[in-house]
């Protein structure tokens, strides 16, 4: 028998993924532990004639757990739920530039009596801060064998694979007679014993927080970062979205020539290659996004934003870690609600979940930009602003006051007065590994694409099939649409929508647009029989100016900052809250709002003109 | 005296640690921290915005504290 199984446990900020990363490269397999919304990382190395697999799991401070990654932890370490991967060793690591914290956690592991090994990582960054270890020292104190790694550096783990070599890692010796000794004070003892170090805190960490942490200059260098980032979100993005979308409209056209007009190659054309061009079209915008949030995750600057917001997000019912996630829902609500998985106060994820599609995401610009450009005149206001910019950005702002007024309101509703822990680390800065995060943008796409691409597929499939059948009579005298099921839908629905001014055929618009927002762009087009192919909005927005109010216009607009026009988000918020009646109280009240918003605009701008 | 009353760049020596009711999930996790008799306790800096949360440097490691969790911390003078 030979060593099989191995998991990677550690406190946060450990480099725990990183190691995982250095060791099973690409052989990596993502995935969710049964039941739970929580990681599962599980990947192979081969090690001589041997396989070995290796389980990340999750972080934790403490077998106490307080969050459901923790507990994850707590049972597989433990041995009492099975999650089918049962560990030969476990490998625990540590920052060796964080030894105090870090030791403790390794003397409660260690209490369990299972094989184990110890992984002093960073090594590299100790020796700069010119932190001295006695590993021999250290190994005899804590009685569990030590190697020192490198998770950054290419043979940083040969230490470690050859330790695995072994047929069995011993389980460390529990002496039974020996006094209970506190582990802070052990961990002290060992420390005393075994490390010297120069001082407490990294000098780097010190000067950088000086100004990062600043109440004025923090703050001011955050806004910074942020203003860059949404910069490069849509202006590097731009380029490679309208490639991705000529590609497809190419393909498109190419179908057209091979195949006969018909119903398949309608469904091709506007059905898969519809939905494909929705769902890649995003992705640019999304992986951009990602890369500058596992750059600053990485290098350590996103703990502190979320120290520098928590009051203010706290105020209003959330937390700095839900800053994040807020922050990643202005491109798209789909990862950001993914990303709430590191918020470990569920109270403070629920309500992070349900504020995140008011965030007003990059799929409601293509809505805005066609109705502000035909409705709202581009005239200058006091002599510097532009009124259509002005409009924009009112709408954004609209988008903002009402996740904090939401979240506000569902604090009221909690009944739960217990403290919101934050209890948050702020770890050492780091210069981002290249592979970490080309490894970790691979995962966040290739979740994109499978969970979100196969639901916007089948929608667009499903609504490619509700709009076109049945067909029109051979004497049809108007648009298509119109005779389909989709026209059918519309015109039932049109009554519940006449007090907030939608005529039949925005109420059309919005079914094929329920798929992603900005579908609805495409679906007006079609029922105000504009051609819809390689059709520029100019023509479009021209025609609904002289078909529309300006009331009705507005009344639109205030819709979309609140509709829930998005059924891949609803799933989202179905598959992270595990719970129907979350997401049922989700879609009521983001219908809710966005009606009464509408009906209030409408009614108003009606009555004063 | 308890933590949340430390300021900026005060350095102080931990007495314990006060729970609020039988199942403090969070005075818990403050002793898992390291926030135990005797070992010293730095306010790096305050929050903006009304100085909370607060940044605490326990032994080689900073953490956040809302004033509500430093309050369970109680402190005696430094050294």
């Amino acid at each position: 028998m030979s060593i099989a199984n191995i998991a990677l446990v550690g406190n946060p900020n450990c480099g725990k993924t990183a190691l995982f990363n250095l060791l099973t490269g690409s052989r990596q397999k993502v995935a969710n532990y049964a039941g739970v919304t929580v990681e599962r990382k599980l990947g192979q190395f081969a090690l001589g004639e041997n396989t070995i697999n290796v389980l990340d799991l999750p972080g934790a401070y403490s077998l106490n757990a307080t969050s459901p990654d923790e507990m994850i932890t707590r049972d597989i370490c433990m041995g009492t739920h099975d999650y089918g991967f049962h560990p030969d060793v476990l490998v625990c690591v540590v920052d060796a530039t964080n030894l105090r914290l870090h030791l403790r956690f390794v003397l409660e592991l260690k209490a369990l009596g299972r094989p184990m090994l110890v992984a002093l990582n960073m090594m590299d960054s100790a020796a700069k801060r010119g932190i001295v270890i006695d590993v021999e020292k250290l190994e005899m104190e804590l009685g569990v064998q030590v190697v020192s790694t490198v998770a950054v550096a290419a043979n940083g783990a040969d230490r470690l694979k050859e330790c695995l070599r072994a047929d069995a890692l011993p389980a460390p010796l529990i002496d039974p007679q020996a006094l209970p000794e506190d582990q802070h004070q052990q961990v002290r003892r060992i420390l005393r014993a075994s490390v010297s170090m120069p001082r407490d805190t990294s000098a780097l960490d010190d000067g950088l927080d000086r100004w990062l942490l600043h109440p004025v200059f923090g703050v001011l260098i955050l806004g910074l970062v942020l203003f860059f980032m949404f910069q490069a979100v849509y202006a590097w993005a731009a380029p490679f979205q309208d490639g991705i979308s000529a590609s497809v409209q190419w393909l498109s056209g190419q179908a057209g020539q091979i195949l006969p007009a018909g119903i398949l190659l309608s469904l091709l054309q506007d059905g898969i290659f519809g939905g494909l061009g929705t769902v890649l079209e995003f992705l640019p915008q999304i992986l951009i996004l990602f890369a500058f949030i596992l750059a600053l995750e990485e290098s350590g600057y996103l703990p502190r934003a979320a120290f520098l917001l928590d009051r203010v997000m706290f105020a209003s019912g959330l937390t700095g870690r839900s800053f994040i996630p807020l922050l990643s829902s202005y491109a798209c609500a789909i990862p950001g609600i993914m990303a709430t998985r590191s918020i470990q106060d569920p109270r403070d994820r629920l309500a992070t979940i349900m504020v995140a599609p008011l965030t007003t995401c990059s799929a409601r610009l293509p809505v805005y930009a066609l109705l502000i450009g035909a409705f709202i005149p581009r005239q200058d206001v006091l002599g510097w602003f532009n009124l259509q910019g002005l409009v924009l950005l009112g709408l954004y702002v609209f988008g903002i006051v009402s996740v904090f007024a939401v979240a506000l309101v569902m604090k009221r509703f909690n009944k739960t007065k217990s403290d919101h822990a934050l209890l948050l680390e702020l770890p050492s800065y780091r210069l981002p590994n290249l592979r970490d995060l080309a490894i970790g943008l691979w995962d966040r796409a290739r979740i994109f694409l499978r969970r979100v691409g196969g639901i916007i597929l089948t929608l667009t499939v499903l609504l490619w099939f509700l709009s076109s059948f049945p067909g029109p009579p051979a004497d049809a005298v108007l648009p298509a649409i119109e005779y389909s099921f989709a026209g059918r839908i519309g015109h039932f629905l049109a009554p519940l929508f006449a007090p907030i001014g939608f005529n039949w055929q925005i109420v059309l618009a919005l079914i094929p647009g329920m798929a992603a927002r900005e579908v609805a762009v495409a679906g007006l087009a079609t029922v105000y029989a504009i051609s819809s192919v390689s059709d520029d909005t100019g023509q479009l927005g021209a025609v609904l100016a002289s078909q529309w109010s300006l009331a009705t216009a507005l009344s639109v607009l205030t819709w979309y900052v609140f509709a829930p026009q998005c059924i891949s988000t609803i799933a989202t918020i179905k598959r992270e809250t595990n719970s129907w009646k979350y997401t049922g109280i989700a879609v009521f009240y983001l219908f809710g709002l966005a009606y009464f918003f509408a009906f209030l605009v409408y009614q108003t701008a009606v009555w004063l003109s | 005296m308890n933590l949340s009353q430390l300021r900026k760049g005060q350095v102080a020596q931990v007495l314990g640690i006060q729970s609020q009711g039988p199942l403090d999930s969070i005075a818990q996790r403050l002793l898992d921290l390291g926030f135990v008799v005797g070992e010293q306790v730095r306010c790096v800096t305050m929050a903006p915005f009304g100085g909370d949360p607060m940044l605490v440097q326990i032994g080689f490691t900073r953490f956040a504290l809302r004033k509500a969790e430093a309050a369970r911390v109680l402190i005696g003078s430094g050294s």
